[in-house]
């Protein structure tokens, strides 16, 4: 099952390792516009082909997995920094007035897919990648809040947090000490997925005209501009496409990696 | 049933009421009048205001609201800022394009998860399993618009199968409208039916673990006995809660997927409607959606009761 | 001619050797109790019978049922004896059914999918099996979910479901082991009955020396996957030949002598004290009914005494518990320590928090696996104002670990290092390591095999005579009860029904309540008078 872990592990650093030599060297400038090599498919100088604007794909597909995975990082990053104090808060206060303000609250916000909260966004405030944060990171919000407070519950049936509560500990007290870190395996692989699924979202919105806008390159953009050219340069909706699915599938087999490593119960169970 | 039912029903009307609310804050947020974007920097004072009378937009905050709400429980949704016309009118035109694409989408998806998450966990660890994870693996990591544009570039341009694009319309009967919204109802469902698949087999998985599968055994069921017999209908409670949000994500994924294939449904409209500024619209759609999100999960928590007696008899 | 012969029983899964050469035989009528501690490849056995093992499981042996090999059998042929010729009860009657289908259709379906009987026949037989086990129609429709029955009611369910095709051979794993006493009793009658009524061999497996000894014919007893000793039950009882088999007889019925005290100084007080639970509304706009889980109940805890809680589950004893640790709040009434209530308006009292410690019955779920012991058994420090540091502190550390049998060395181990019964020592470790004025000890020893019990309770006993401890001592077993304390309550339904010394209110109940549960108690015949014609 380390296999997973692996393979996962190389095709998603891979990605990072493109992402961040992107920002000291890319084949071209990303942005350079050079109409008489339009539409080249891969050549020994442009290794994955040119666009119609004859700018260099390898180039744009290396930044543009910086906008990904810069947005997808952060939305994670904004889900969990809420999610998981709201979880255990109403984990801790289990059947209270704030435990139900919380899980209806996070029903509520369950009802706004990502899409709905970009729209509105920048229906008022006009587009950016900003937005694709934002709107991934509320989406995530209720993600870990769910999860957080159901593995706390049980961990607050558990014995040894009714010695705690023996020893006179408080209920944040026990929350941080002994609930997060026997919740943190279950929320990083958690993270794994949030982080890949909010790459296909990123690459959605970005798609629609909602995400990142010119002239930074975008996975989801790059294909916008492909669509119309679909028939006859493939290459331009082919390649971006690898790109998403190879970080995502790379991820999700993290994930799994991931959580058969860090859980050898479940290094029996699942095989 | 009925004090279940009752409590999920009082939920959803007051789920629905703080969505409307939060809504409309946001659109209110927004900066710029309405009235003097509609008719540009020159107009004249009376004329925008006459305007914004005629726009109800010349009252209190909490009046509007109410308003808009009041008006919406009777099928009336206000005036595009853009087209002058009813909103109701534009937005039931393209809902009959969405909505049928997004349950389309659900039902193939569903059609496809169940056998195989449950072939899968009955082969589990072997062969056919395998195949099974490996295909959802990879169907999960393909964003559903670019595996649209591939359906698209395989059978509509080159084989010539569908349409490249295009809505034809529930006029000439329903086959015809459906077979227009065939490609795009698979490339929504196929990603969505890898995650409902993998879901299907790991509750499924679970419950194969539980005492009450080693008593069916017992009884001398088989095997596959006891995973129909006993594990599906157990596996439903936690497939049920996926399928309800699928469907959000579906109808969702149904106005980026509408934007491959040119489908003048709900996705045109907002997206036409966000750059012309036509908030209204805007916010219409957007309570549309959040709506219909909001009564399906409604309609799955009833499903659960269907499905688990011991809610039934509970709260 | 044998119903049953297990010859010469080897299996083993993963590598890992499960049984060794196990032989067994049962007649037809016969009842066969397998015994032993965890790990003795009991519960194995039973499965191997049924063939309900781990798929990476080798087997090698035979097990003959009624001259046919079963290890020979193809996976079709077993599908048609399991059900038929041999039945099958649980441990667990709680999950022990599937949740989402009517308890009718779950017992027909053993009938049905081995196409005995036609549907309107399966459904009359349905009825006549449901109502042997006594669970008659009338009261109990077929249209019953399993969480509409107690467990009781539930494993009466599960037992329909074994003897609805009259098999030649039952096989009970644990069937009482989550079952109240009286309960136990009943279940047991109904096993016994079955069995002679239908001339059923009982295949018996059960780790409770009391229960094999009331109704078994044949005793085997296994340790690590092998037989000990095998024999008629009342020979085997009156001439043990493995010291194994006598270490556990003596250690289920392990009695140990506490030291005398004389002290009357009221420790802890509770006076009145009511609790009562908020049920779920039954109707749109009625008001909500109440549980009431603790129903005015009084008692004193003098200094140095040792007080039995004894009573059914759901009777409130848990409850009770967590009150007088200050961790649930009282609807009314006082719980005092010394004077000093346990609970402050609503958040509980740490001054008289300090005082009290408890030890819980699962030693495997009442530590965090993340901490080691000397953070684990320290975790009380937090009570006090000035905690032990450095030195003082791992002194104070060695000093517990050694006076509860384990070394100081332990301090430095992870949790998931120890057996259970060394986590038991260490949870009393921790209770004890802030020299509380009262231990309360939650069903302390209720999750430990017989053999670890013992040392626990020899332990407890050490452990008054170095500390003078006063405890609390909550438990089901009353066998245990009545060896570890001075004073007993009896609870029943929220109520103390009686308190008494305990020897008196064992050997002279006043309550019927507390006549019954004694009287359904099984209990091992007195091995001294049966053996002393063998000394």
């Amino acid at each position: 099952m380390s296999r997973n872990l692996v393979l996962g592990g190389l095709l998603s650093s891979l990605v990072a390792l493109a992402a961040l030599v992107s920002f000291v060297w890319t084949p071209f400038d990303y942005a350079a516009i050079d109409i008489p090599n339009k539409l080249k498919t891969p050549t020994g100088e442009h290794w994955l082909g040119t666009d119609h604007f004859g700018r260099d794909m390898m180039s744009m597909l290396m930044v543009g997995a910086r906008t990904s995975l810069a947005v997808a990082l952060v939305a994670v990053g904004i889900g969990m920094g809420l999610g998981v104090p709201l979880g255990l808060t109403a984990a801790a206060r289990k059947g209270s007035w704030l435990d139900e303000v919380i899980m209806r609250g996070n029903d509520l916000v369950f009802a706004f897919p990502s899409l709905v909260i970009a729209i509105l966004i920048t229906a008022v405030f006009g587009a950016g990648a900003v937005n694709a944060i934002i709107a991934i990171g509320i989406f995530n919000i209720p993600v870990f809040a769910r999860i957080t407070r159901g593995a706390a519950l049980s961990l607050w049936e558990r014995e040894f947090i009714l010695a705690a509560r023996v020893a006179g500990k408080s209920s944040a007290r026990i929350s941080a000490e002994h609930i997060l870190p026997n919740v943190m395996n279950l929320l990083i692989v958690q993270g794994t997925i949030q982080f890949s699924l909010g790459i296909l979202a990123e690459a959605g919105l970005s798609y629609v005209g909602l995400g990142a806008q010119p002239p930074t390159p975008s996975w989801g953009r790059m294909l916008a501009d492909a669509q119309t050219m679909v028939s006859f340069a493939p290459h331009l909706a082919l390649i971006p496409g690898f790109a998403i699915i190879l970080t995502v599938l790379g991820l999700n087999l993290m994930g799994d990696g991931l959580r058969d490593w860090l859980d050898p119960r479940l290094r029996v169970a699942r095989t | 049933m009925i004090r279940y039912s009752l409590k999920r029903l009082l939920s959803l009307v007051l789920s629905l009421a703080i969505a409307s609310v939060v809504i409309f804050a946001v659109i209110e947020v927004a900066p710029g009048d309405p009235a003097s974007f509609m008719l540009g920097v020159n107009a004249q004072e009376d004329t925008l205001a006459a305007l914004r009378a005629e726009l109800g937009l010349d009252v209190s905050k909490a009046h509007r609201y109410l308003a808009w709400v009041t008006g919406m429980l009777s099928g009336d949704f206000g005036t595009s800022y853009t087209y002058r016309t009813p909103v109701a009118e534009m937005i039931s035109d393209r809902l009959w394009v969405s909505l049928p694409l997004a349950l389309f989408a659900l039902a193939l998806s569903t059609l496809i998860a169940f056998p195989a998450g449950i072939y899968a966990a009955a082969r589990r660890g072997k062969a056919g399993d395998m195949a099974v994870m490996g295909a959802t693996q990879l169907g999960v990591a393909i964003p559903n618009f670019w595996f649209a544009m591939m359906l698209v570039l395989i059978f509509a341009i080159n084989l010539r199968w569908f349409g490249a694009g295009g809505f034809a319309g529930w006029d000439d009967g329903l086959w015809v409208g459906l077979h227009s919204l065939t490609l795009p109802a698979i490339a929504l469902a196929l990603p969505q039916a890898a995650i409902l698949a993998r879901v299907m087999r790991s509750a499924l998985l679970d419950i194969l673990g539980e005492d009450f599968m080693r008593t069916a055994r017992a009884k001398g069921l088989s095997r596959r006995q006891a995973l129909w017999r006993h594990g599906v209908r157990n596996a439903m409670i936690p497939v049920l809660t996926i399928i309800g949000l699928q469907f959000s994500f579906l109808l969702a994924g149904s106005i980026i997927i509408e934007q491959v294939f040119y489908l003048p449904g709900l996705g045109r409209l907002v997206f036409q409607a966000i750059s012309s500024r036509d908030l209204i619209v805007v916010e219409s759609v957007v309570m549309l959606l959040v709506f219909a999100v909001i009564t399906v999960n409604f309609l799955v928590d009833l499903a659960y009761a269907l499905v688990d007696p011991r809610l039934r008899s509970r709260t | 001619m044998s119903l049953l012969q297990i010859h010469n029983l080897s299996l083993s899964i993963h590598a890992f050797d499960v049984l060794k050469g196990v032989s067994l035989t049962i007649a037809p009528g016969e009842i066969v109790a397998v015994t032993g501690e965890s790990g003795s490849g009991k519960s194995m056995t039973a499965l191997a019978v049924m063939q309900l093992l781990p798929d990476s499981t080798r087997i090698t042996g035979s097990i003959t049922l009624d001259g046919v090999d079963l290890l020979t059998q193809s996976e079709g042929q077993m599908c048609a004896v399991r059900g038929a010729a041999v039945g099958m009860i649980f441990q667990e009657p709680m999950t022990a059914l599937n949740p989402v289908k009517t308890i009718g259709d779950q017992v027909m379906e053993t009938i049905l999918i081995h196409k005995a009987l036609p549907k309107d026949q399966a459904l009359a037989r349905t009825i006549e099996v449901l109502d042997r086990v006594g669970l008659p129609t009338d009261r109990f429709p077929l249209s019953r979910f399993p969480h509409e029955l107690s467990g009781g009611q539930r494993q009466r369910v599960v037992i329909a479901m074994a003897i609805a095709l009259r098999p030649k051979l039952l096989i009970a794993d644990e069937p009482t082991t989550a079952l109240d006493v009286t309960t136990q009793a009943q279940i047991l009658d109904l096993l016994k009955g079955l069995a002679k009524e239908y001339g059923m061999g009982l295949l018996m497996i059960t780790h409770d020396l009391a229960v094999v000894a009331d109704m078994a014919d044949q005793i085997t007893v296994m340790r690590h996957g092998e037989v000990i000793e095998t024999g008629a039950t009342q020979r085997l009882l009156r001439d043990m030949q493995h010291p194994y088999t006598r270490m556990l007889f003596e250690a289920s019925n392990h009695q140990v002598t506490l030291p005398t005290v004389q002290d009357q100084t009221p420790l802890l007080t509770v006076q009145n004290v009511v609790r009562d639970y908020r049920l779920p509304r039954t109707k749109l706009f009625a008001t909500p009914g109440h549980h009431r889980a603790v129903d005015h109940v009084s008692f004193t805890l003098n200094q140095g005494e040792r007080l039995g809680l004894v009573g059914e589950s759901g009777c409130g004893k848990s409850t009770l518990t967590r009150a007088i640790l200050g961790l649930e709040p009282v609807q009314s009434g006082q719980i005092q320590m010394q004077g000093q209530s346990v609970f402050t308006g609503h958040s509980p009292n740490l001054a008289v928090r300090r005082d009290m410690q408890v030890v819980f019955q699962d030693p495997f779920g009442s530590f965090n696996p993340r901490h080691r012991v000397d953070r684990l058994v320290t975790e009380p420090f937090h009570l006090l104002d000035t905690p032990p540091k450095g030195q003082e502190r791992s002194d104070l550390i060695a000093e517990t670990l050694l006076a509860v049998g384990l070394s100081a060395s332990d301090a430095t181990k992870y949790i998931h290092e120890f057996s259970g019964g060394q986590r038991q020592r260490i949870a009393i470790a921790r209770a004890l390591i802030i020299r509380p004025q009262l231990i309360l000890f939650d069903e302390a020893v209720s999750a430990l095999d017989v053999s670890v019990r013992a040392q626990i309770l020899d332990l407890l006993v050490e452990l008054c005579e170095a500390y003078n401890l006063t405890y609390l001592f909550i438990s089901h077993d009353l066998s245990v009860v009545r060896t570890v304390t001075d004073r007993v309550l009896v609870m029943k339904s929220g109520q103390i029904v009686e308190q008494g010394e305990t020897e008196q209110v064992f050997s002279n109940p006043q309550h019927p309540y507390t006549a019954s549960l004694i009287a359904a108690a099984p209990q091992l015949p007195e091995l001294h008078a049966l053996q002393s014609e063998h000394s």
